[in-house]
């Protein structure tokens, strides 16, 4: 099996965070009662007319700037078919002049994914098909809810650059990061925010053409994502395997049996007669107006991960990086290392300490001044994480937190004399130890100091600092 | 006394005080009573809401405010113009029960100019054909000759302005929908530059082509309703921004210097002798007036009714594919979405309808798009640029507007292409996105009457209202 080669690529529908609808004033808001945020407009009626969201463009070409793409005068065309839950039964959609075109991903370890297009569309209605199999064919009545359809969208397809489930995963994390820096979309994959279909195929060698593809709909998260790719690959590779062909088709991502299924054979794909629509004049973004956008662009994450790394002295590409930038959270730590907070143990706390609720609120001054405690002493790591989370749902500083739980350091006094009963009572691990230091024996001398550590934490209970304790064995080893 | 007087009179009085719209009102009310009947010119009146408008109108006179310009005036809708609480067919049955939420813009316009919405005229279903005998409601019937046809789209509104339910009218004109019917009916109607009047509210025939426009029994009046209805709209992405001229204030101007060409490829085969001969008398007029008069030609033109009849129902596949029972108007209830969709349609839609969605949905399918769409589109470059190299030459062009006089009812209703023919002369200017108004001009061998167009370039209404003014003002 290790010789064949997955190749990946992948649709995805980022709806757009606007106000309003891609060619009306109804409001685009998720979660509203059914056919509540729909106009005349929204709802197809006769005699509507659609009209442009400047606000909808003006993210597609944020979006085309931070793919790298070549920005485009272009048009909008009717894909026409008939559906339920399509008010004109045409989706609005950029066809063969899309705004943005060949640009590129890079992902967090550097690989670049080509961007084919990124276009603009209008989103549909949604059908609950009730009875039956759940679709539309037999079921016994459908209900359709308007309040998604024109919905803005931005449709982003990648070239089948990727190579594996993981990179996948990472294409999708990366470009929902994206978006949501760039204040594109929300990037909500449960709320259908971020919706992907992947183009799987398989072949034995980098060399060999392209094999065929299956598209695998209904991947809402990029668990099922990576799942779906996995499973779709594996089940191309046996079909080879076995003598047989993978057949060109829709496939349909099962999350409760682990499976994909056939949606529907390529034969039967529709003819959409695309048209250019006549409603709306060809789009031909002022290169003034890009250049403003280009200029207000946010940092985005693969030059706030440079950064953050810069900052921290860590190398890319670093794991604890990526989450941090990923969580947004990149500010809070560059802020809290100007603070004078040890920049490794920044990043610690907020990629470990800080990842849950209310952690990216936590004042930036407040976590160099906890650092400070730690790299100073007076906590350990274990106390200072508790302290941690104190401060989440306290004011209080850091120091009166640590004394409220008893966590002031030991006098140095009162530490040396700990030490040094213990040594006192343990005579013969502290002969064995003494050997050890003499043969230069590091792992047994690791095993016997940390015997001797341990037992200083025990009795201080836990509030002992660690480096002082170790400072005091190895003073009293050299005497 | 109402009927007599031209909408610009009728509102100057209600303005002024002189006589009440409540009262002159019914006079028009009471003729589309003891008519309409015989024309069939509505599909419905709406008197109630139009005395209670009057009423208000009175009012607001009483109380020293000024009503707008279309004051006390009745109006009547072509009835695929989204009025707000009354119904909207499109003489079509698919759209059964339908009730607008919202006002077309050139309702709204005219409601604000005090204008009194008296009904919703009869059309050809859906806009589709040339003599309002394709409706689902019965044909409407020409005023002049009630065994004649009163032409169409619009014939409804046509009719309406002929038989003096209404001084005023709107149409809508997508191959000569609104300039066909005026001609046949021998009113004045006019379609603007395309861009000009806001589509928002019409339900839409072929969206590239479509346009709403006046009809009136005076250029004067055309002129006045044109300059309510007419300006950017920013709920239709089409509608341009250039200002309205102040048209009827140049109507007096005369047309002395202006060069006018006759289009000599909608002069030959296929127009009736008498009809060519009153273009001719027409260009005569013209010249006696001051007008340089010569031979024009814009070769392109003679593929217009070819290109027309694949975009025209190309876009209208699709415009009318949300006609599917699901959301509004008719349903027939099947075993699936599928079939329910499919058996609403078939039974919702009339024939000509069927045959141009046919057509158009042929015209876009893959491996046929280039050879018909796409090549059809070619066809209406090539007429937009002869119809420029020709407003090089000439201000205004002239032409017939309809190749013949009304014909008798039933006469091309088994013979689509000879329907078609109808249009040949006003569908190169819905192409081209140029203005055009057809004028009565003297009546044909039958006494039937004739009408003019003059064409414009685009935004060129106001020189072609100028022609327009002077051909009316020459015909005895």
């Amino acid at each position: 099996m290790s010789e064949w080669e997955t190749v990946i690529g992948l649709e995805v529908h980022a709806e757009l965070a606007t106000e309003t609808k891609m060619f009306s004033g109804a409001p685009n808001k998720f979660g509203s009662e059914p056919n509540t945020n729909v106009d005349p407009v929204s709802l197809g009626l006769p005699g509507s007319l659609p009209v442009l969201n400047e606000k909808a463009v003006e993210l597609a070409i944020r979006l085309g700037i931070a793919l790298n793409c070549d920005i485009r005068p272009s048009v909008f065309s009717r894909k026409n078919y008939f559906y339920p839950d399509m008010p004109k039964d045409y989706q609005v959609s950029q066809y063969d002049e899309p705004i943005n075109i060949d640009g590129f991903l890079e992902l967090p370890d550097g690989t670049r994914i080509g961007i084919e297009r990124a276009h603009l569309e209008e989103d549909t209605g949604k059908s609950t098909h009730v009875g039956g199999d759940g679709r539309i064919t037999g079921a016994q009545y459908s209900l359709v809810d308007y309040n998604r359809a024109g919905v803005p969208l931005l449709e982003i397809v990648s070239r089948p650059d990727l190579r594996s489930a993981a990179d996948a995963r990472a294409y999708v994390a990366e470009l929902r990061a994206i978006l949501v820096a760039a204040e594109v979309s929300d990037g909500k994959m449960e709320e259908g925010s971020l919706r992907v279909d992947a183009n799987v195929s398989v072949r034995r060698s980098p060399d060999d053409p392209f094999g065929t593809r299956c598209e695998i709909k209904n991947l809402n998260s990029l668990r099922s994502l990576g799942r779906a790719i996995e499973y779709e690959a594996n089940r191309q590779i046996d079909l080879l395997e076995a003598g047989e062909s993978v057949r060109q088709e829709t496939r349909h991502w099962d999350e409760n049996d682990g499976r994909t299924h056939t949606m529907r054979v390529k034969e039967e794909a529709d003819d959409y007669r695309y048209f250019p629509e006549p409603d709306l004049v060809p789009l031909d973004p002022d290169r003034e107006w890009i250049e403003q956008i280009r200029a207000a662009m946010p940092v985005l994450p693969a030059e706030r991960r440079t950064r953050l790394a810069a900052a921290a002295g860590v190398e890319l590409p670093h794991d604890g990086v990526t989450l941090v930038v990923e969580r947004g959270q990149d500010e809070q730590a560059l802020a809290a290392v100007n603070a004078g907070g040890d920049p490794a143990r920044v990043l610690v706390h907020i990629e470990q300490n800080l990842a849950g609720d209310g952690g990216a609120d936590l004042a930036p001054g407040r976590l160099a001044a906890l650092v400070a405690l730690e790299t100073g002493g007076t906590l350990t790591p274990t106390q200072a994480k508790e302290v941690l989370a104190e401060m989440l749902t306290s004011d209080a500083a850091p120091e009166e937190i640590a004394a409220a739980k008893g966590f002031e350091a030991m006098d140095t006094g009162d530490l040396t004399a700990l030490v040094d009963g213990i040594i006192d009572g343990h005579p013969d691990e502290w002969a064995q130890l003494a050997e050890a230091h003499a043969a230069d024996d590091q792992k047994k001398l690791k095993k016997l100091s940390g015997f001797f550590t341990g037992q200083v934490m025990r009795q201080s209970q836990g509030k002992a600092n660690g480096k002082l304790v170790a400072d005091r064995i190895q003073e009293r080893l050299q005497t | 006394m109402s009927s007599y007087l031209s909408a610009r009179e009728l509102a100057a009085g209600v303005r002024a005080g002189e006589w009440s719209a409540a009262s002159s009102l019914e006079e028009y009310l009471g003729a589309i009573d003891e008519s309409d009947g015989e024309v069939h010119a509505f599909n419905v009146v709406t008197a109630d809401d139009a005395r209670a408008t009057a009423a208000a109108i009175d009012e607001a006179v009483a109380a020293g405010r000024d009503p707008g310009p279309l004051a006390g005036v009745p109006v009547a809708l072509k009835d695929n113009l989204c009025t707000h609480g009354v119904a909207t067919t499109c003489s079509s049955l698919i759209l059964e029960g339908w009730v607008p939420p919202y006002d077309a813009t050139v309702v709204s316009r005219l409601r604000e100019a005090g204008a009194l919405i008296v009904g919703k005229t009869n059309l050809d279903e859906f806009a589709m054909a040339g003599s309002t005998e394709n409706s689902a409601f019965g044909p409407t019937r020409n005023p002049h000759d009630t065994t004649r046809v009163p032409g169409g789209s619009s014939g409804g509104s046509a009719a309406s302005v002929a038989a003096g339910f209404t001084p005023l009218a709107l149409g809508s004109d997508t191959g000569g929908s609104i300039r066909q019917p005026a001609a046949l009916c021998g009113v004045v109607g006019m379609k603007p530059t395309y861009g000009r009047v806001s589509r928002y509210g019409l339900v839409a025939f072929a969206s590239s082509l479509d346009q709403i426009g006046p009809f009136a029994r005076t250029v004067d009046d055309a002129a006045l309703l044109f300059e309510v209805i007419a300006g950017r709209d920013p709920l239709d992405a089409t509608s341009i921004p250039e200002p309205v001229p102040a048209v009827s204030e140049q109507l007096d101007r005369g047309v002395e210097g202006l060069r006018v060409g006759v289009v000599g490829e909608l002069m030959g085969e296929g127009i009736a002798p008498d009809v060519a001969a009153r273009v001719h008398e027409a260009s005569e007029a013209l010249r006696a007036a001051g007008a340089k008069v010569e031979d024009a030609s814009v070769p392109a033109s003679i593929f217009g009714l070819s290109a027309y009849y694949l975009i025209a129902p190309a876009e209208a596949s699709s415009n009318l594919a949300r006609f599917d029972g699901v959301r509004y108007g008719l349903r027939v209830d099947a075993p699936n979405t599928n079939d329910m969709m499919v058996a609403t349609r078939t039974q919702g839609f009339g024939a000509e309808v069927k045959r141009r969605i046919m057509l158009g949905t042929y015209a876009l399918s893959a491996g046929y798009y280039d050879a018909y769409y796409g090549k059809a589109q070619k066809v209406r470059t090539l007429i937009i640029r002869d119809f420029a190299a020709a407003y090089d030459r000439f201000d205004v062009l002239l032409s017939p507007t309809s190749p013949t006089t009304a014909f008798p009812l039933g006469d091309k209703t088994a013979d689509p292409m000879a329907m078609y023919m109808n249009d040949v002369c006003t569908i190169p200017s819905n192409l081209s996105g140029d203005p055009a108004i057809s004028v009565p001009y003297g009546t044909g061998d039958d006494g039937l009457p004739v009408g003019v167009q003059v064409l414009a370039p685009a935004l060129g209404e106001e020189v072609m209202f100028r022609v327009a003014a002077t051909l009316e003002a020459s015909v005895s």
